[in-house]
């Protein structure tokens, strides 16, 4: 007989399985709240429950195994308050998927779980989950499991479900369902079944209510008062675009003819990807095309940094580091990494080093001066001040102006930089 | 479209975010994982819904439940995280829910080096959908690229209704570049069509497109199925029925298709015999060195392939009419040569790779021996 969330009463089953108690109650609550039936999504997972879904005649959503909780989660994330989103899950997707179950809680989503922990894995033939109380026999523990379980209640509760039930799997227990659904944000439900194919046929002495009393899990009801899920509220652009300033080019004649290369090469915390950039943009008022990359170990703040640039009068394709025409040491740690390279360079090759350092083996031509004596944060500022000078590839003047731009003018030595170079 | 020049400092990452969403993706959902971290922080200031998940599982499956309530969802990983997401990509394929998952390169394996390129993901996205069935990947190369093809790869998946990944590296993700945005023109809006009959719904019934209608389980006329096991067209789950079957040869079968009408490629034509075949960052090497070549008076063309999988047979047919192929790619076993030629390169097909750093345009010069 078709009802109005069932399409039929010849659930897909074994005889004696509480799974056909679980869909009743659901059924019978939702009927009771007078709900929609296409204002109710079920989510199901993997295992004998997850066959329900051609029995429904709500919007039905089956994933993968474990996962249904978090697959729910977003399809609640994605709906109107009004919506009503059930979770089907077994104990052994409860396993598979805890940290799904404990972060839909955290998260306070509008979601309730059933739980149908019949204490084993019944679709595989009958293995121990997490579920399992320990005692309690199956295929691969016949003289009971020896591993205690987790209380699934609890931890829920303690993620910060607003509503958390556990109940005997038999009779009418659709109140309690329904009181999960009517709560605003997370609820579960575990209910307590036993497995008659698996459950019965290793522990046949044994009755339900006896195993989850030996196992020390009341059936009671836990509350919290959370406000529910709602993403987080941030500021936003309207374009990404509106980000990036416009760089304005500077009716000024091209000095270089070619592609070249500049590598900054220093310490992190040090100012490197600053500098970069601000050659960069000078690069660009002066017409020229440029790529910039940063590389520096996987941790942040420590160790090298160094700045890779490309400057070219034409389009620049490969942007890989080949031979640096000009490179800047500013640190140890710089010169360190950037040895191989430094001994590679060519004879017409500038090398920027910081007098602290030693003197690199290498044919390029190497410049020598006081960089860090600055600061150890200006020291690649001011070694590119020296290099807009020694080349001509850009102005002083113009990384003045974007010094100033990006008022940062007033705590860089320039009076002091200008006359070291005059 | 605005003439007057803007001249920005840009990385593919803010292209690639600010293109999806213009056409019309409005979530995302994400792990902050190096070297796609920095597309996490853009989509935290673009986004309309913007969500951390606390792995790669939770992301892709927060996604699918946003796709299957009617939205566009976005995520950018690499391959620590993607690996965590093979099987719910399967189960978004499988269930047909539009997606974008970008895969930032980086080198492998496992964990490799966060903050190095690579091109080493390939023989993965080829064969990642169990059954081999093909999964559309685009590969963009150019800031231009990263604009076009990630709101074409945003319409092909609503248009197939399946996942479809966008194909970068390290080093053109992260990597910042000069351009003139002015050249960008805005993106229309996606307009995403529902089903609209008053005759029952079935949810994997289908026409010569091979895509079913979409319906958002949000809709309260019809009611929706989904589903990641062997379906029937209502979505019910079948054990290898004829029915159920035909249904999942169809999922091949419509990318396929697609892909055969909707791709995407540079082909630098100068009938030679000799063929350099790139994608993503090592086809910007390969263009400096055609370039070099061609200056040299040795004539070679370049073929740049952005609709990279499934493989178009437009593609194919360029790159079989060659005498000679050279493939340049940043790895160390021609994954994407292999893919098209098989485990043993034929004699005319050869492959010029690199690790842990980029490939150059003198290594493929080199390489190449043309």
């Amino acid at each position: 007989m078709e009802t109005k969330v069932l399409n039929t009463n010849n659930l897909p089953f074994c005889k004696g399985c509480g799974h056909h108690g679980i869909s009743q109650n659901t059924a019978k609550a939702i009927e009771n709240m007078g709900l929609n039936i296409l204002d109710v999504i079920f989510v199901t997972d993997i295992g004998c429950h997850g066959i329900i879904d051609k029995s429904l005649n709500a919007h039905t959503v089956h994933g993968l195994h474990g996962r249904s909780v978090a697959l729910g989660a977003g399809v609640s994330m994605g709906l109107p308050e009004n919506k009503k989103v059930i979770v089907f899950i077994g104990d052994g997707g409860a396993t598979i998927g805890l940290q799904h179950i404990l972060e839909a809680a955290r998260l306070n989503v509008n979601l309730t779980v059933i739980i149908h922990n019949n204490f084993l894995y019944g679709m595989t033939g009958g293995q121990l989950s997490g579920l399992t109380p320990k005692g309690f026999n199956t295929v691969i523990t016949p003289n009971g499991s020896p591993f205690g379980e987790h209380d699934i209640c609890e931890l829920v509760y303690t993620a910060g479900a607003n509503y958390v039930s556990r109940v005997i799997g038999i009779g009418d227990f659709s109140e309690t369902i329904q009181k999960a659904l009517e709560t605003p944000g997370f609820s579960l439900i575990e209910v307590m079944e036993i497995c008659p194919s698996y459950g019965v046929k290793f522990n046949p002495k044994r009755k339900l209510q006896e195993i989850v009393e030996a196992a020390n899990k009341p059936i009671k009801t836990w509350t919290n008062n959370r406000a529910p899920f709602s993403f987080p509220e941030r500021k936003t652009v309207n374009n990404l675009f509106d980000k990036t300033p416009v760089i304005e080019k500077l009716n000024v004649e091209k000095n270089l003819t070619k592609q070249i290369q500049v590598v900054l090469s220093g310490s992190a915390g040090e100012g490197v990807q600053l500098a970069a950039t601000i050659l960069c943009k000078a690069a660009v008022k002066h017409g020229y095309n440029i790529t910039q990359k940063g590389t520096y170990p996987v941790t942040v703040g420590v160790g090298f940094s160094v700045a890779e640039i490309n400057i070219s009068p034409n389009e620049i394709y490969f942007h890989g580091l080949s031979n640096p025409e000009y490179m800047i040491i500013t640190s140890q740690d710089g010169y360190e990494y950037s040895k191989k390279t430094i001994q590679t360079l060519n004879k017409d090759a500038l090398l920027f080093i910081d007098q602290s350092l030693p003197t690199p083996d290498t044919n390029a031509h190497i410049i020598t001066m006081d960089f860090r004596g600055k600061g150890a944060k200006n020291a690649v500022l001011s070694a590119l001040f020296s290099f807009a000078k020694k080349t001509n590839i850009i102005s002083t003047e113009t990384l003045k102006s974007i010094l100033s731009e990006m008022n940062m003018l007033e705590k860089f030595p320039l009076a002091e930089i200008e006359k070291e170079l005059a | 479209m605005n003439t007057i020049q803007k001249e920005v400092i840009l990385d593919d990452s803010r292209v690639i975010m600010e293109a999806l969403a213009q056409a019309g993706a409005d979530t995302y959902i994400g792990y902050p994982i190096t070297p796609s971290n920095a597309m996490y922080l853009y989509a935290s200031i673009r986004y309309k819904y913007m969500l951390p998940a606390p792995d790669e599982i939770s992301t892709l499956q927060y996604m699918s439940g946003m796709a299957a309530t009617g939205h566009l969802p976005v995520t950018a990983t690499s391959f620590p995280g993607f690996a965590l997401m093979v099987e719910s990509i399967n189960m978004a394929y499988m269930m047909e829910l539009p997606m974008i998952i970008i895969l930032t390169q980086r080198l492998g394996p496992a964990t490799g080096t966060a903050t190095a390129g690579a091109q080493g993901d390939i023989a993965l996205l080829r064969g990642m959908i169990s059954g081999g069935h093909p999964i559309p990947v685009v590969c963009p190369a150019t800031i231009e690229d990263c604009w076009d093809l990630s709101a074409k790869a945003l319409q092909m998946a609503v248009d197939l209704r399946c996942p479809v990944i966008i194909l970068s590296s390290k080093e053109r993700a992260n990597t910042n570049r000069n351009f003139d945005i002015s050249k960008l023109p805005p993106i229309k809006p996606i307009e995403r069509k529902y089903y609209q009959s008053n005759e029952p719904f079935i949810p994997y019934k289908y026409n010569d497109t091979l895509v079913p209608d979409f319906l958002p389980v949000s809709n309260n006329q019809h009611q929706v199925r989904l589903t990641a096991s062997t379906h029937d067209q209502k979505g019910i789950i079948q054990h290898t029925s004829d029915e159920a079957m035909k249904n999942t040869i169809r999922l091949e079968k419509k990318v396929n298709q697609y892909i055969d009408t909707h791709n995407d490629y540079n082909h630098i034509n100068n009938h030679a015999d000799t063929l350099v075949v790139s994608y993503g960052i090592t086809a910007n090497a390969a263009e400096e060195a055609v370039l070099t070549l061609n200056n040299q008076g040795k004539k070679i063309d370049l073929l740049i392939v952005k609709t990279l999988l499934p493989i178009a047979s437009k593609i194919n047919d360029i790159i079989h009419s060659y005498k000679k192929v050279v493939f340049a790619e940043d790895n160390i076993n021609g994954q994407y040569a292999k893919i098209i030629f098989g485990d043993r390169l034929p004699n005319h097909v050869s492959f010029v790779g690199a690790i842990g750093k980029m490939l150059s345009p003198k290594e493929i010069i080199e390489g190449g021996k043309f």
